[in-house]
């Protein structure tokens, strides 16, 4: 195989970095190396699909993994579309990559990786342009009880599901807010698992004033009655405008205690009911992974990294898709992807795209955006979800820094902002940097969640960052 | 009760041996650390620098560090990313990981 990096082969077609292999990631590289570009694509797994299109490690050899998994037939084809590009040498898949930076110099850009799980050894990347495809993570929230071993956020229960082939237990309670929390009651139920409850704190009467962009995707009504119907058939009970008020057990989860909502989404004292669980899978959300563009110097549009018609930030080479540029699930992200494919492969062989090229990708994309905003003004966590988070609750789960002392700082300190109360109380200062905690601490200060700049996307060992540094030796 | 192994008709190649603080357990085939503590009924392998609470699995995508555990002498290693090999030692981890 030819090196990426030899400057005779770079001489011969422009090279695109791709970075995240899920389904954004994937259309992106498909069309861009459909049209003339060399494609490297890293991604920190193992396999490529991302969140949505995660698959069972090969060596478990999982002959029916599609029963994990819904939109299979689009998978097979951005699978195979993959692959017939890699066997023609158009792409290059770099797997267990883990990317820590990337930084822009004046012959293009150098993507700086991690090699496998235990992210010691170092790899460089060459390219014209970069595509940012990093997804998201999930936000929780806290409430007393969240630290307990069995309680998992909900990707997180279907990620081991899906790429494990593995569940933490016999009998789970699926809580909190949002379209993601189907699939995984479903996920969970059809392995075997006895999902108790589907806890939900949004009305589902609240969709009913807002049919306009809902009833504009006839599809996606169609998918949530087929999550109702397969619900039903599980014998899952659905809670709507419950949440989930406490997590018991001491060595691990052994019980929730879950409780109805006012119309103010405040908890009902006095009808609460405990359910006997041994796995709680918890999510209110998603949010950006926006580290690699905020070191490059890409602006935020809020949480998410802002992006043209054409999915180009606004750092010359520099594309993004995906849920990085906002959160609204998987057809989406491909739209997006696909966009932002053909975008760079047209500027990086120098001609102006046309944007009639892609109008169907466009349509999807602007339909499922206006869908997703729709979606997003229903699903809300419990508007006084900060009255649960008692002072002992641990709300920075790295620092173990509790709502007690994060309350003093904001009360008795005068704390205003994430940074602040970081400085006087350690939240958000330890392995995580701030990723889980910040949503919570941000609603305890009552201030707005604000992206923190982070100067690497991973941690990185002394050595690769003091090397980093060195001038090129070859 | 349906497992996940079976809803997805994996064959995986033989299991093998690992340790967990000393007591053997079995595991497939490029499966994680997490994964494989799972299936054996283990949900926690971390103990809290400050208040030494129990700690396992959270994220399940290498984003919380929650999953953090020693494998062979190595601390912090993120459970859920990291696949097992025959032999390896898993050992429970307490704080840092550290002997300090
Ligand atoms: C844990 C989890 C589980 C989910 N499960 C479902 C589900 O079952 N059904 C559903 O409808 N939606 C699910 N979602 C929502 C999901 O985000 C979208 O459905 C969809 O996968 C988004 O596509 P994407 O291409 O934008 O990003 P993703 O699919 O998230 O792909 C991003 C890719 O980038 C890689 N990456 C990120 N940062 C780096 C880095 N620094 N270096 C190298 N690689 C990097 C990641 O490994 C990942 O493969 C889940 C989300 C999460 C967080
Ligand atoms: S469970 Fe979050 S990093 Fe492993």
């Amino acid at each position: 195989m030819t090196d990426p990096n030899d400057p005779n082969h770079a001489a011969v077609l422009p090279h695109l970095a791709v970075i995240g292999a899920g389904p954004a990631g994937l259309a992106a590289t498909v069309a861009a190396a459909s049209r003339g570009v060399r494609v490297t694509l890293l991604d920190s797994a193992a396999q490529e699909g991302g969140q949505f299109y995660r698959q069972p490690a090969a060596e478990l050899r999982a002959r029916r993994p599609q029963a994990l998994h819904h939109e299979w037939r689009t998978w097979e084809r951005l699978r195979n579309g993959l692959r017939t590009h890699v066997d023609a040498g158009a792409v290059r898949h770099l797997t267990d990559h883990h990317v820590w930076l990337v930084e822009r110099g004046s012959e293009g850009f150098t993507v700086h990786a991690l090699l496998g799980p235990e992210q010691e050894e170092p790899v460089e990347v060459r390219a014209d342009a970069v595509l940012l495809a990093t997804g998201g993570y999930e936000k929780v929230l806290p409430f007393p009880g969240w630290t307990l071993p069995g309680v998992v956020t909900a990707g997180g229960a279907q990620a081991m599901l899906k790429g494990a082939l593995a569940v933490s237990g016999r009998t789970a309670v699926v809580a909190g807010t949002g379209p993601l929390l189907l699939p995984v009651a479903t996920g969970l139920a059809a392995a075997g698992v006895e999902v108790a409850a589907l806890v939900e704190s949004a009305d589902p009467k609240a969709f009913a004033g807002r049919t306009g962009a809902l009833a504009a995707q006839p599809g996606k009504l169609a998918e949530g009655a087929g999550y109702a119907a397969r619900l039903l058939r599980h014998r899952v009970k659905v809670l709507a405008r419950h949440t989930v008020v406490e997590a018991h057990g001491t060595e691990r989860l052994e019980a929730v205690t879950v409780a109805a909502l006012d119309g103010d989404g405040r908890v009902r004292h006095g009808r609460e009911r405990r359910i006997a669980c041994d796995t709680l899978a918890v999510g209110h959300g998603m949010l950006p992974h926006t580290d690699l563009a905020g070191t490059l110097g890409c602006r935020l549009d809020g949480l998410a990294v802002y992006v043209d018609e054409e999915q180009r930030t606004d750092v010359p080479g520099v594309w993004a898709a995906g849920e990085t540029t906002g959160i609204g699930g998987s057809a989406l992200s491909l739209a997006e992807g696909h966009i932002a494919g053909r975008s760079a492969a047209a500027r990086l062989r120098g001609t102006e795209p046309d944007p009639r090229a892609w109008a169907a990708a466009a349509k999807v994309r602007d339909r499922l955006r206006a869908f997703f905003a729709a979606l997003d003004s229903v699903y809300a966590p419990p508007a006084h979800w900060t009255e649960q988070v008692t002072d002992d609750t641990v709300v920075c789960r790295c620092e173990e820094v509790t709502g007690g002392a994060v309350r003093q700082a904001v009360a008795e300190l005068g704390a205003g902002d994430l940074r602040t109360v970081k400085l006087l109380t350690r939240a958000g200062m330890g392995w995580c940097q701030g990723r889980v905690c910040a949503p919570a601490v941000a609603g305890l200060a009552g201030c707005e969640l604000t992206p923190s700049r982070r100067p690497f996307a991973r941690p990185v060992p002394l050595g690769v960052l003091a090397r980093a540094g060195e001038p090129e030796s070859d | 009760m349906r497992s996940p192994v079976e809803l997805a008709d994996a064959q995986p190649g033989p299991a093998f041996t690992v340790t967990l603080d000393g007591r053997e357990i079995e595991a497939l085939p490029s499966q994680t650390v997490a994964a494989a503590l799972w299936a054996a009924g283990v949900t926690s392998w971390r103990g809290t620098r400050g208040e030494g609470r129990p700690r396992g699995v959270f994220c399940g995508i290498g984003v919380c560090f929650d999953c953090l555990v020693t494998v062979n002498d190595r601390p912090n290693q993120r459970a859920c990313l990291v696949p097992l090999h025959p032999g390896d030692a898993i050992r429970t981890q307490e704080g840092t990981g550290h002997h300090d």
